[in-house]
């Protein structure tokens, strides 16, 4: 009898991310674009689409739409609005002004920590719509609520949809990519990206496919991802539901899912019968966009250097792969100003890159001059690894000087003969200790380290005391 | 084109949030076709080649600045709702997510 | 008493606007009842408006181009804290927070609102039969339709309500009931005049635009109305056109076509008048010939699916959430359409139905996309026609004023009614319908002038040329 053996699948994920755009007022009237305010106070004929409202373009929100395109690579079009047709209660004029197949922005793509590339289709400019909230159901839930309340605050404020090639084969490439587009769009100022407060918003498309194979699977789309762990959890989770079924020899149905992150599943929204018709046309109340060469010209200069190619050139000063683990830390945390200031006057690039990687991310940063110092000291020999770390955890809390505060921690550069004596005071006081270390048990090393680092009150070396307990076993 | 038929007539009507009743989806269908077939010149027409106009003259670029303006009065706008519960648009259960 | 003439003796001070308000609305009571001209009487703040211009003039202020003149507006044009209902059981009792562009603009020149308009709900029709509040009348026959759907508007100029009116134009809803009340009509160029505040049929066709006792005066109003609005992306960066100092200047050497496909087919009373019009013109100097426009016999039918897509997309706000008639239901969806079903009459209805069906999927290129294609032959066969001629003539509507009731009862002979008028609002370009004479059932006919875009000088001195012509 011959064994069936399970496929080998391969998860294909596209992403769609909505984000809210830095505007001073929404994107077709002179409303205040802020987050927080008392329902329905930053409201006016058109984001509430009274009758007779007219649409204008907010040029500010052009200008970052085109900055989020151009920072992605992208191509930067002529380009039209279109109309989106659908009910809601938090839509205003029961269509949103959005683009369709003639968008701002395509075929661009972005650059993963990690090297991979990820595609990106498209970046199109669109309103947001109002915000409701539900009543009477549980938890706020839409679910068994007896009615809603809508708040129009957020209607019309400029959205710019980003919408990934499938290129994505692993939930923690797709938290990668999430936050590596949330540092662009923040680099460039285009958003502030805050999931929390729903200035970014994630949807995923998953599907499965034998490993090795081309063809694309049926896809479920995911809603509801209130973070970048969900978004991980969720992908996890339906990569398990879809597989469960392509093995039991069912198929996945094309359907939006709705992520539940107490009860960490996913479940089908109440399914329609057909792909909805939104009756897509052109916005008439809208005339075409076609950025000038001057103006794209001038976004593009003013374009800051971006996460990836900080990267690059973090890697280069320090002479590893931009790819290194440490290396997209550093810049994340935005301390690669620092380290290739270090680096630049003389601290070995490794070095700097590990100790600002693992000592200072998410504190604050040290001045140059002290930050290099120490990495000095402790090339030089002058601090011990666990001192270096001790001397930068003293500055990132309350500054001062390296050597002043070595000093104060009474972390003196020992002689070599000190270090010595004690190690041979330490062989000389423990002999039981000593014959078995030398009769082979090698964990006694540590013995003889604790004994002389209690002689030394914890200055000597760690490396040093083991080289020369070595070398005493050579000579025995 | 084809006569338009009842279901059709039910369709569009969902798509649009029309209630309709029997009796109606019946005189719209009916009057609804004979407008469709009158328009069937229009299926007709050879219009190969030719660039659909959206706008009867061709305007680019109308941009506003990104200046805060005034904002509604929020007494104006509720005064207007015909529901109004803690400053907000209140309406029934909501059914479905957004599409 | 003209526009014209009651700004200038207020200005003056030969007359009070008080005076002029108060002889309108007089007017207005012994006829208004069975007329139905108005859907709201502004009494009260009609007159509290005269006295602030009558002030304004006292004090030495300029009180404006219109001062005192009682102006009539469609009900579709939003007026602040006053009823603006489209003539809808969905907007009855609404009161926008806010004036249309083309309100302030008449209020600023010193106008004076005496009423809002009865029309077709949500302006569509063309009788204004299809009014949820009854319909309007025409004050030379009662017992016929004014024309639609700015029916009120054409009635409260012709029967002396107000010296001027505003209505909006889709598909000939201005100039098809002025050439049915006898009076002036002007669809300005497409973006001459802001859209703003006027409440949305169909946004690539809509145009507000005045109708008036005479040439002169709707020249007036449009110089006052129109250029640039910053509110109305699809506004032409153009100041207003100078129109009124034109007028004299007569019709020698103008090349104009009489478009003969629009002549095909309609009633001779209509035919006699236009030629009479063609041969007036030409005694006075120009050169009136045959042209030919193929493509607005298609106009037709391409009008009816792009009106209605964009109507039933600009509809679709009307859905009992934010303001307007709301019939409850037991959730959303159920309120959405139980107030749909009772805030709209049946021909908005149909039309809703007919461009959700129209942009529909499967259907968009058949129907829209093949629209917009339609709309490019018809300006190119405008612009040969214009290679050729300045002006271009026309009836206005292919019948005089028709009874109460003799079309309701079949949608697409309504429909038929607006070929004449249509192409203009598809090709986005100016035409004006001046009153020529009557027909031998003693009714009004109107004659039209179409010029190509941002033609509105030529086309007015056209227009008062053949309006002189008139003159016994």
């Amino acid at each position: 009898m011959t064994t069936v053996t399970t496929t080998s699948w391969e998860m294909v994920v596209g992403l769609e991310v909505h984000c809210e755009l830095a505007t001073a007022t929404k994107l077709f009237c002179s409303c205040r674009n802020a987050f927080g305010d008392e329902p329905n106070t930053n409201v006016c004929p058109v984001c509430l689409g009274l009758p007779g409202s007219l649409p204008v373009v907010n040029r500010h929100a052009v200008e970052l739409a085109m900055r989020v395109g151009l920072a992605l690579h992208c191509s930067v079009e002529p380009s039209i609005f279109h109309r989106k047709n659908y009910f809601y209660p938090d839509m205003p004029k029961d269509y949103q002004v959005s683009q369709y197949d003639e968008p701002l922005n395509v075929g661009g793509w972005l650059d993963l920590p990690d090297g991979s590339r990820v595609g990106v289709t498209r970046a199109h400019m669109e309103e947001d719509t109002g915000k409701t909230t539900h009543v009477g159901g549980g938890g706020g839930r839409i679910h068994g609520a007896d009615h809603s309340l809508v708040d129009y605050n957020r209607a019309g404020v400029p959205l710019v949809e980003i919408v990934s090639e499938p290129d994505i084969r692993s939930a923690e490439a797709a938290k990668a990519y999430v936050n590596e587009l949330r540092a662009i769009l923040v680099a460039i100022g285009a958003s502030d990206a805050r999931m929390e407060e729903g200035s970014l918003r994630i949807d995923a498309n998953i599907s499965l496919r034998p490993a090795g194979t081309d063809a694309l699977g049926t896809r479920a789309e995911i809603k509801n991802l209130n973070s970048v762990r969900s978004l991980g959890r969720a992908l996890e989770y339906e990569v398990r539901r879809q597989t469960l079924r392509l093995e039991a020899g069912e198929v996945v149905v094309q359907e939006t899912r709705h992520w539940n992150e107490d009860e960490g599943r996913t479940s089908s929204m109440r399914s329609k019968e057909e792909a909805y018709d939104y009756r897509y046309f052109p916005e008439p109340d809208l005339v075409p966009l076609a950025p000038s060469e001057e103006w794209l010209a001038g976004v593009r200069a003013g374009l800051p250097v971006l996460p990836a190619d900080r990267r690059v050139a973090l890697g280069g000063a320090a002479g590893v792969p931009a790819t290194d683990a440490s290396v997209a830390t550093v810049v994340q945390q935005g301390l690669d100003g620092l380290v290739a200031a270090a680096i630049e006057a003389g601290a070995d690039g490794r070095l700097a890159l590990n100790r600002a990687a693992n000592e200072l991310a998410h504190r604050t940063a040290p001045d140059v001059a002290a930050f290099t110092q120490v990495l000095r000291m402790e090339g030089d020999g002058r601090l011990t690894a666990t001192q270096a770390k001790a001397v930068l955890a003293e500055l990132v809390a309350s500054g001062g000087d390296p050597e002043a505060i070595a000093a104060a921690k009474g972390y003196e550069a020992l002689e070599g003969d000190v270090v010595a004596a004690a190690v041979d005071a330490a062989i000389a006081g423990n002999p039981g200790e000593w014959e078995r270390y030398a009769g082979g048990e090698a964990k006694l090393a540590g013995f003889f380290v604790g004994k002389v680092m209690a002689a030394t009150k914890g200055k000597a070396d760690g490396k040093a005391v083991t080289a020369l307990l070595r070398e005493r076993l050579g000579a025995s | 084109m084809s006569l338009i038929s009842r279901d059709d007539v039910a369709h569009v009507a969902r798509l649009a949030r029309l209630g309709v009743t029997e009796e109606e989806l019946d005189r719209f269908a009916e009057q609804l076709a004979a407008v469709l077939e009158h328009a069937a010149d229009l299926a007709t027409l050879d219009t190969a080649g030719v660039p659909p106009t959206a706008h009867p003259f061709s305007l680019v670029n109308v941009l506003r600045d990104d200046v805060v303006g005034r904002s509604l009065d929020r007494d104006e706008v509720l005064a207007m709702a015909p529901a109004v519960e803690d400053g907000r648009f209140r309406v029934p259960r909501i059914l479905g997510d957004a599409p | 008493m003209s526009a014209i003439e009651i700004a200038r003796d207020v200005r003056a001070g030969s007359r009070s606007a008080r005076d002029v308000v108060e002889e309108h609305l007089a007017t207005i009571a012994g006829r208004e009842a069975e007329l139905h001209a108005f859907n709201l009487v502004l009494a009260d703040s009609a007159l509290a408006q005269a006295d602030e211009v009558d002030r304004r003039v006292a004090a030495g202020e300029d009180p404006g181009p219109l001062a005192g003149v009682p102006v009539a507006l469609k009900d579709n044009l939003c007026t602040r804290g006053v009823p603006t209902t489209c003539s809808s059981r969905m907007l009855e009792g609404w009161r926008p927070p806010y004036d249309a562009t083309v309100v302030t603009r008449l209020r600023e020149a010193g106008a004076v609102v005496v009423g809002k308009t009865n029309m077709d709900e949500f302006a569509m029709g063309s009788s204004t039969e299809n009014s949820a509040f009854g319909p309007t009348r025409n004050p030379h026959d009662t017992s016929r339709v004014p024309g639609g759907s700015s029916g009120g508007s054409a009635a409260a100029v012709a029967a002396g309500f107000a010296a001027l009116a505003l209505g909006s134009d889709t598909g000939g809803s201005i100039r098809q009931p002025a050439a049915l009340c006898g009076v002036v009509g002007v669809k300005p160029t497409y973006g001459l005049v802001s859209r703003y505040g006027l409440v949305a049929f169909a946004s690539s066709l809509d145009q507000i635009g005045p109708l008036a006792g005479s040439v002169a005066d709707a020249a007036l109003a449009l110089e006052v109305i129109a250029g640039h609005d910053r509110a109305d992306s699809t506004s032409i960066p153009h100041a207003a056109p100078t129109l009124s100092g034109l007028l004299e200047r007569g019709v020698d050497g103008l090349r104009i076509g009489v478009v003969r496909e629009l002549v095909e087919g309609i009633d001779p009373d209509v035919g006699t008048r236009l030629s009479k019009a063609a041969a007036a013109l030409e005694a006075a100097g120009a050169k009136v010939d045959e042209a030919s426009v193929p493509a607005v016999t298609v106009g037709l039918s391409a009008y009816y699916v792009l009106a209605t897509a964009e109507a039933s997309s600009n509809l679709a706000r009307y859905d009992g959430v934010r303001y307007g008639l709301r019939v409850d239901g037991d959730d959303v969806g159920a309120m959405y359409g139980a107030t749909r079903a009772a805030g709209f009459g049946a021909e908005v209805k149909r039309r809703i139905m007919l461009g959700t069906y129209a942009l529909s999927a499967g259907y968009y290129d058949a129907y829209y996309g093949q629209a917009q294609r339609v709309r490019t032959l018809i300006l190119a066969d405008f612009e040969a026609a214009y290679g050729s001629y300045d002006l271009l003539l026309a009836p206005t509507a292919p019948t005089t004023a028709f009874a109460l009731g003799a079309k309701t009862a079949d949608p697409l002979a309504m429909y038929l009614s607006d070929v004449c008028t249509i192409p203009s609002n598809m090709a986005g370009h100016p035409a004006i319908s001046v009153p020529y004479g009557r027909g031998d059932d003693g009714l009004p006919v109107g004659v039209q002038l179409l010029a190509p875009a941002l033609g509105e000088a030529t086309m007015f001195r056209a227009a008062a040329a053949l309006e002189r012509s008139l003159v016994p």
